[in-house]
């Protein structure tokens, strides 16, 4: 079971919900690159410049660690990035559970995504105002020169910390990306799991998503916000319970 | 102090004492908002409403504090800070813009504390909201010079580049019954514009130059005197057969010049007669050229003053013969003052053995010298490096 941050976390946000899943699974969790604990040397303006560059190492990650029958579940980007990887190497997946996916988020023509282009345009001014102080205060850490134990503890303790530079292109990558075309082509036996008032992804958005998937289902949750397996892990860890446990019995 | 100030601050203190709880927190010099965990308000002060415009009773139990937030912030806040906040029980520091009630938008910075209840359930979010419409103004100025300034250092070592190509010959030309080899590597990462130039032009039938220099310093100014030298000394190349003329009257252009820079230079005259080439050579202040005849390494010439110096310069030609297999070498002190990573010196030991043992034309000769030059720094030039070679092709 791969668990997948999405935009502007790391795989802390699995805390409450991945270690329900521990003792039958071989859970995996990873930080994307730019986020986290992640080698931010790794970084390729090239490879990260479009989603398919993180679905590539998705892809690598399983096949790196010999994973089969994988059970991905994705938050946010991440569900599109699991859509993609399925899309790569279908061999590799058993399922995907998809947490407030959302394919396009910018509206177009009868579509609506919830968001316009200079909306986009403000997330990535916010983006940049806040790491203002970040850039000066915490790079050198982040660069290995630690002068200042008590920041590095800070930032050893902090969450969903991400390298903003990267922060600024993946959103770009992120909320710029078009992936309708690629939601018929996969096949992977798939769960929308969707809140039931999220500003990131409205219903409409989880029900296209379900509706243009060949093989997919959908569980409308309780929880309201962009992150149930952090408001509601409970109800989310249920939801998912109840997929896998149909897959398993005979059809 | 008279009785009368006395009762005037007992007065305050009275005053600051009486100041209710309520008081304190409908009038706190910040806005504060209470939350439930999924974040509608329940709670808020008479400073937000204040800042905002907002009636009480538009936004309590009616409004959740993401949607105060303009779409931006509110992926913002769904994809970070709320995230952030239940993971970590705390935000600091966190830019907003709030959408006011009349659609204006105002800059603010907001902390926030999650509190929990004695079974670790989220109770309810606190926080403080403060007008930052200032700084941000300020980080924004801030923000946009730094990305004048990282625009205009692109501009200026892309612009170091340019310069860097036009200095360079970009090819070696074709002379009829000599082989010239040429290599060039600039010092660093290639961004700074060298000191170090080199030329190769016809002056007439049969009769061609070889030029090589270095000026003193790096940048646009040494820039400008690589230029003034390459084109001053091709102009009194081809008017004057001497080499040790057409080096001075660089030394009168630099002189003239208003620039505060010297440079070595080494002026070659290379004449066709029938199978072999008749030489004559020059150096100011440079490495002498280097003679590799049956593998015996021999320097040609003696050294004189520096361009741009002094008004009388001392120069002294030499001339000599180039037979079938004979190559005469020319290079920077690029070469010889190459450091290994143990400080020790390239030198002109190292120099004369490698020449000394290297075969085939004009370029393997010139090729063979750059790639042990470098591999002895491990690949990390210090200074600029530049080598000509000209060499008589062996009889057939």
């Amino acid at each position: 079971m791969v668990f997948a941050h999405g935009y502007g976390c790391d795989q802390n946000m699995w805390r409450f919900v991945a270690p329900r899943f521990a003792d039958r699974y071989r859970v995996v969790l990873f930080d994307h690159i730019g986020a986290g604990n992640s080698d931010l040397d790794a970084y390729d303006i090239a490879r990260y410049g479009s989603l398919s560059g993180y679905a590539d190492d998705v892809v690598e990650l399983c096949e790196a660690l010999e994973l089969s029958d994988v059970v991905f579940v994705g938050h946010s980007v991440s569900a599109t990035i699991g859509i993609l990887a399925a899309e790569r190497a279908p061999q590799l997946f058993s399922s995907l559970i998809l947490v407030g996916p959302s394919p396009r988020y910018i509206d177009d023509g009868g579509y609506v995504g919830g968001f316009s282009r200079e909306d986009i345009e403000e997330l990535l001014a916010s983006v940049d105002s806040n790491y203002l102080g970040w850039s000066s205060a915490i790079a050198p850490v982040i660069m290995g020169q630690p002068d200042q134990p008590e920041l590095a503890k800070e930032l050893e303790e902090s969450f969903c910390r991400t390298d903003p530079d990267i922060a600024r292109r993946f959103a770009r990558v992120t909320f710029l990306s078009d992936n309708r075309a690629d939601l018929p082509r996969v096949k992977t036996r798939s769960l929308v799991l969707q809140c039931t008032d999220d500003v990131i992804a409205p219903v409409a958005v989880g029900e296209y998503v379900r509706d243009h998937m060949p093989n997919a289902t959908m569980t409308l949750l309780d929880a309201t916000g962009h992150c149930p397996h952090l408001s509601a892990p409970e109800e989310t860890v249920d939801a998912i319970e109840r997929f896998l446990q149909s897959a398993a019995a005979p059809a | 102090m008279t009785t009368g100030d006395g009762d005037l601050v007992d007065g305050f203190i009275e005053a600051l004492l009486d100041d209710d709880a309520e008081t304190l927190y409908e009038r706190a010099p910040c806005g504060y908002l209470s939350t439930t965990p999924d974040g509608s308000i329940i709670k808020v002060n008479g400073t937000f409403l204040s800042l905002t415009g907002y009636a009480r009773e538009d936004l309590l139990g009616r409004k959740r504090f993401v949607d105060l937030l303009t779409a931006g912030g509110r992926i913002y806040h769904e994809t970070h800070y709320a995230p952030m906040l239940r993971m970590q029980g705390v935000a600091r520091e966190i830019a907003f813009e709030l959408v006011t009630d009349n659609g204006d938008r105002l800059p603010v910075l907001v902390n926030a504390v999650l509190e929990r209840d004695s079974s670790d359930n989220p109770v309810v979010i606190r926080t403080a909201v403060f007008d930052a419409s200032q700084r941000r103004r300020y980080e924004q100025e801030l923000l946009h010079e730094k990305l004048r300034a990282e625009d205009s250092e692109a501009r200026a070592t892309a612009l170091a580049r340019t310069l860097q190509q036009t200095l360079i010959p970009p090819l070696v030309p074709d002379v009829p019954g000599l082989e010239i080899g040429a290599e060039y590597r600039p010092a660093g990462d290639g961004s700074e514009v060298g000191g170090d130039f080199y030329d190769i032009f016809q002056a007439g039938d049969d009769d061609w130059v070889i030029v090589i220099g270095d000026v003193c310093g790096k940048g646009a100014e040494a820039a400008v005197v690589t230029a003034l030298a390459r084109y001053t000394l091709r102009a009194a190349a081809v008017q004057n057969p001497s080499p040790a003329r057409a080096l001075r009257l660089l030394n009168d252009a630099l002189r003239r010049a208003d620039v505060d820079r010297f440079c070595t230079a080494a002026v070659l005259r290379l004449r066709r007669v029938n199978a072999h080439w008749q030489v004559s050579s020059c150096a100011a202040g440079h490495p002498l050229p280097l003679l590799v005849s049956d593998g015996q390494v021999t320097e040609v010439g003696h050294s004189g003053s520096l361009v741009g110096v002094m008004d009388e310069v001392e120069l002294e030609e030499t001339t000599l013969s180039l037979d079938a297999g004979d190559a005469l070498v020319v290079y920077t002190d690029g070469v010889t003052e190459a450091r290994a990573p143990d400080d020790a010196f390239y030198g002109d030991g190292r120099l004369r053995d490698t020449l000394a043992v290297a075969r085939g034309t004009a370029a393997d000769i010139a090729e063979a010298l750059r790639a042990d030059v470098l591999a002895f720094q491990h690949d990390v030039a210090r200074d600029d490096i530049a080598i000509v070679v000209a060499r008589v092709p062996n009889a057939v």
